[in-house]
């Protein structure tokens, strides 16, 4: 460190100044790192450590700092140096590095802030006037204030300079307004000026001085909030009883508010005392009885008043004019609408929001000859009508579409659309709707009338074994169940009602009913065409078993590959490939590594499915196209066989078609008749050879192959 | 190696030999390849239909497979019976020998799979499992597994080594039943009346299926093991690539609509050759897809055939007879018909 004392003095140069570059000077090669010596203040090299990138040095020759290093000094037994000084301070830890100029604890002669006494610091002022009160002699200020040694900081000598005057705020100069807040705060103003005559405030008012328009003001100080941690444990603004103040003051003090704000404290510390306050000793206050030496006892329990009290939370504008810190709308905010001026009523505010006018819409126009009498529709039962009127009757009421939902054909009619359609009467008796009038919807009766069409059916009493049992975990539901489709099947119109069981609740039984009729609807015997066609599983897949296991993989669509054999496009459009777990042991045995080590399974990978999933049964509808296909490949080998439909296939001449064979003499004389029969034939057994075989092998197959049923008789 | 690597060669060769002619030196001309077209021998196995006819690994001998239940090994050479082997309950449908001709397996009807002991003709393993009558069996390389395809739909993989009456493995991949059915070194290759040829590759660990959409009726490896060879119930016999499951060739002319007739490659892979239900052997050539020969065998279907692994030897099964063809006649053709006098 070096200060220039020629140059102007005001500047202090700190570390070794690089040397000026010169352009056309080469390049300096960088000094090795051996070369780079450091020495210290008396000249002496120094070395770094490890912690020369980022520690302190350790001092006297590498060593601790002591001639001994690291060793440790010897025990000494407390018991003798008791006396000792027992606490090391933080400067025993440092060395001269530290306590130097530029170390963490420099040693230099400067102001302390107890001898400071510089700006007048608002707060700090405030907290010497309590001090001072509570000191034994009180109003010790005026002699610290009279032998204070003047102190100020870098800071406000710079600002000083720049025009800055004590009490004044930091910032530009501010045209007319200027806070009222000096005079509240108790603090002499320290502007010359009165302060101007704002727009708004009732003190400008009350001054009434006149204010030049040329002049600027400074802005005002912030007083800053004083954030001290809480340290104690009471709560929140409770000051506690200060037990020299308690001692001090006397029943004159009055009420020691422990709730007071500082301002108001600060206020009375400040203002005129109090005229007829005497001081005296001994202990007085609310939280002590009157002592012997206390000639009058008047007030001693003190009954507080609420007005001691902030009633309002965040209420009234803080005097102390803490803008900084509070959120500017909310003095916006009290700015008033100049057209309300005067005009609002006591004890109401504006509004913050305006209210929604409503818009009314006014009456119709009624027609000229509108007469105001309702007409009724008469209700008429659409199974005793005529299926037309019926129908007219719907359209017109708009239900069409909901209440039909889809007739497919006669034969999904039930009995009584038939009757309908056949213009037949209503069989006398009671109805179902008479007998639980308000329980169907027409929805629901429908689909128990549908239900009882499909199970009356004769695929449904040819098919003996029930083969789905939806409630099976339930068995008294399913017992239920299997009653009521026993009923069904035998045409008994009541057979919902006669099977459920009557000592349930109504809800219950509506319940049941609505899953008994959905159930009979879902399962519903197949058709004995379609049915015949499948085997039941052998091994029964238990009651927990509501899930299939598909294979993960599924076979691209046949029809493309089908597609695709026509025209001899073999490889990629007919080949699939999957994934397929060989077993272990298989592997072992064709000598071959395991190709999926770890593998849980064997086989292709297979995923559950829903059992009843709507994926699983794609193939197998039961709609015409699927039943009306032609018998599955294998079949055709029961066809009895033609003589000479081998060759229809190749048509195209290929390199493959070599002539000068016997067939190509055949092909020429075969009748279009045959041609068109294989032709159709084979249309036929490629386009649906899938439709059986979706479901997995079946144990009786109806595809097999023949071997010739030659025998030799000897 | 492929087709197109064939045919290449092929072409190649033929610049090559006109090259040649036109200077002074002409080559030999390649040998033509011999078909065996000449009868050798007739052999009456008296054993109702003959279901299938195999040779055995080295071709020196041969199986029969009976409607009679029966399974006998034969002399191929001398046309002497050597052993009958009978267990089963219902006619035999296909048999396989292993590599070391110590055991046999045979699969019938009655839907199981034997495995027989040769020289003592005992059955060493009667494997029950299928639901249906097995269609086609084969050993795989080391004997070590036996493989049967069932109308049932599945591929059994049994154990020889062990103990154990159960399958390794059940392939039932297949939608219909199996009906022909090849073990090569790491794969297995497997036909099905579904329409598909299934390719099992264990080193791999995948199954590419190809889609033929006519039964299948059987299946082949070619010798180098780059080729499939399929025929179908639509007349046909393809020959596909195996990795791509391109068709290589096409061969058509026979017949072949209602019956499970055997198909196959020569030993050379140069021709193909598949039954008919006309009465002849039919038999390609395997680049050209022309018809090289139309064995007649007799007027009846015939049933099955197996050509020799090394040799030009053809066995064809029709009726009750087993007839062994080879290229040039031999020089004992007085002994066409040798009925053996094994009367029970």
């Amino acid at each position: 460190m070096a200060s220039d004392s020629d140059s102007d003095g005001d500047f202090v140069t700190f570390g070794t100044p690089l040397e000026p570059l010169e352009e056309d000077e080469p390049l300096r090669k960088p000094v090795p790192l051996h070369e780079q010596t450091v020495k210290d203040e008396k000249g002496r090299y120094q070395r770094f450590h490890g912690a020369f990138t980022g520690g302190f040095s350790a001092g006297y020759f590498n060593t601790v700092g002591t001639k001994e290093g690291w060793t440790p000094a010897t025990f000494v037994s407390s018991r003798q140096q008791k006396a000792g000084r027992q606490n090391a301070r933080p400067e025993d830890f440092m060395d001269e590095e530290d306590l130097g100029d530029h170390g963490i604890a420099p040693r230099q002669i400067t102001t302390t802030a107890d001898f400071a006494s510089g700006r007048k610091d608002v707060i700090r002022d405030k907290a010497r006037a309590i001090t001072s009160l509570s000191a034994p002699i009180p109003g010790d200020t005026v002699l610290e204030d009279l032998v204070a040694p003047a102190r100020s900081s870098m800071g406000v000598e710079l600002l000083r300079k720049m025009g800055w005057k004590d009490g004044q705020g930091v910032g530009p100069r501010v045209k007319r307004r200027l806070c009222k807040q000096r005079a509240d705060s108790g603090t002499r103003a320290f502007v010359s000026a009165s302060p101007p005559n704002g727009l708004s405030g009732s003190q400008d008012e009350e001054d009434g001085e006149f204010v030049p328009e040329n002049v600027t003001f400074a802005p005002k100080d912030v007083t800053p909030i004083d954030f001290t941690p809480k340290v104690d444990l009471h709560g929140l603004g409770y000051r506690g009883l200060n037990p020299l103040a308690a001692l001090r003051g006397g029943p004159g003090a009055g009420h020691i508010n422990l709730f007071t704000m500082d301002s108001d404290r600060s206020n009375s510390l400040f203002g005129e005392d109090r005229k007829g306050q005497r001081r005296r000793g001994g202990v007085a206050g609310q939280g002590f009885g009157v002592g012997a030496m206390e000639d009058d006892d008047e007030d001693i329990y003190h009954r507080d008043i609420m007005s001691n009290y902030d009633t309002v939370l965040g209420g009234e504008e803080p005097g102390d004019g803490l803008y900084g810190w509070t959120a500017p709308q909310q003095y916006n905010r009290k700015k008033k609408d100049a057209a309300y001026l005067g005009k609002i009523l006591e004890g109401f505010t504006l509004a913050s929001d305006k209210l929604e006018t409503k818009t009314i819409f006014p009456p119709p126009n009624l027609p000229r000859d509108f007469r105001p009498v309702h007409y009724f529709r008469p209700v008429v039962d659409l199974s005793s009508v005529s299926p037309m009127v019926a129908q007219a009757l719907q359209t017109s009421r708009g239900h069409m579409a909901q209440e039909e939902p889809s007739k497919g054909g006669r034969h999904q009619l039930d009995s009584a659309q038939r009757r309908e359609l056949l213009g037949e009467a209503t069989l006398q008796g009671i109805t179902e709707s008479l007998l639980n009038p308000s329980r169907f919807t027409p929805h629901a009766e429908q689909q128990q009338q549908e239900a009882l069409s499909v199970w009356s059916g004769p695929t449904a009493q040819a098919q003996t074994g029930q083969t789905f049992k939806p409630f099976e975990r339930t068995p008294h539901k399913q017992a239920r169940y299997d009653l009521y489709i026993d009923q069904l099947k035998q045409g008994d119109r009541d057979a919902l009602e006669l099977s459920l069981d009557p000592t349930m609740t109504e809800w219950e039984r509506g319940r049941e009913r609505d899953e008994f009729v959905r159930a009979a609807l879902l399962y519903k015997p197949s058709s004995s065409s379609l049915s015949c066609r499948f085997t039941r599983g052998k091994q029964d897949d238990g009651v927990e078993a509501d899930t299939v296991e598909v294979t993960r993989d599924q076979e691209n669509d046949v029809d493309d590959k089908q597609a695709a054999v026509k025209m001899k496009m073999f490889g990629k459009l007919t080949r699939d490939t999957f994934e397929w777990h060989p077993d272990n042991l298989l592997c072992k045995r064709f000598n071959v590594p395991d190709p999926y080590p770890g593998s849980g399974f064997v086989g292709m990978p297979k995923v559950k499915r829903d059992k009843f999933s709507v994926f699983n049964f794609l193939t197998v509808s039961e709609s015409p196209t699927a039943s009306a296909s032609p018998a599955p490949q294998g079949n055709k080998q029961s066809v009895p066989l033609y003589p000479d439909t081998s060759h229809f296939i190749s048509r195209k001449r290929s390199r493959w078609d070599v002539s000068g064979q016997a067939g190509n003499k055949e092909r020429k004389e075969k009748d279009p008749v045959s041609e068109f029969l294989s032709v159709a034939r084979i249309e036929a057994s490629g386009s649906g050879p899938e439709a059986s075989t979706t479901d997995g092998p079946t144990t009786d197959p109806t595809v097999e192959v023949l071997v010739p049923s030659y025998y030799i008789h000897h | 190696m492929s087709l197109g690597h064939l045919q290449h060669q092929a072409t190649h060769a033929e610049d090559h030999a006109e090259q040649k002619c036109e200077m002074s030196f002409p080559q030999p001309k390649p040998e033509v390849p011999q078909l065996p077209q000449n009868l050798l021998r007739t052999i009456d196995c008296q054993q109702g239909a003959v279901r299938a006819v195999r040779f055995n690994a080295d071709g020196n001998y041969l199986l029969s497979c009976g409607s009679d239940k029966s399974l006998k090994l034969w002399s191929v050479s001398r046309g002497t019976l050597l052993k009958t082997y009978s267990g089963h309950g219902y006619e035999v449908l296909d048999a396989d020998g292993s590599y070391d001709n110590s055991q046999l397996c045979s699969c019938s009807s009655d839907k199981t799979v034997i495995l027989w002991d040769v020289a003592t003709g005992q059955v060493t393993r009667k494997l029950r499992g299928h639901a249906g009558k097995v269609n086609c069996v084969q050993f795989n390389e080391e004997a070590t597994v036996i493989l049967s395809g069932s109308i049932d739909g599945t591929v059994r993989c049994w154990d020889t080594r062990s103990r154990k009456f159960d399958p390794i493995q059940i392939l039932d991949e297949a939608q219909d039943g199996v009906s022909s059915l090849k073990v090569s070194e790491h794969e297995l290759l497997t036909g099905s009346v579904d329409g598909r040829v299934r390719r099992y590759d264990l080193r791999m660990g995948q199954l590419h299926v190809d889609f033929i959409n006519s039964p299948i009726t059987c299946v082949c490896f070619s010798a180098d093991g780059q080729c499939t060879l399929t025929s179908s119930l639509d007349s046909t016999v393809r020959l596909l690539d195996k990795s791509t499951g391109e068709m290589l060739g096409e061969y058509t002319g026979h017949k072949m609509k209602g019956y499970k007739l055997d198909c196959c490659l020569s030993s050379k892979d140069t021709h193909v050759l598949s039954c008919s239900e006309d009465g002849h052997v039919y038999c390609w050539d395997l680049v050209e897809g022309s018809l090289m020969l139309k064995l007649p065998v007799g007027k009846a279907v015939v049933q099955s055939l197996s050509f020799h692994p090394s040799e030009t030897r053809l066995l064809t099964a029709m009726e009750g007879r087993v007839q062994v063809w080879g290229a040039e006649p031999e020089e004992t053709e007085e002994d066409v018909v040798v009925v053996q006098q094994e009367k029970a």
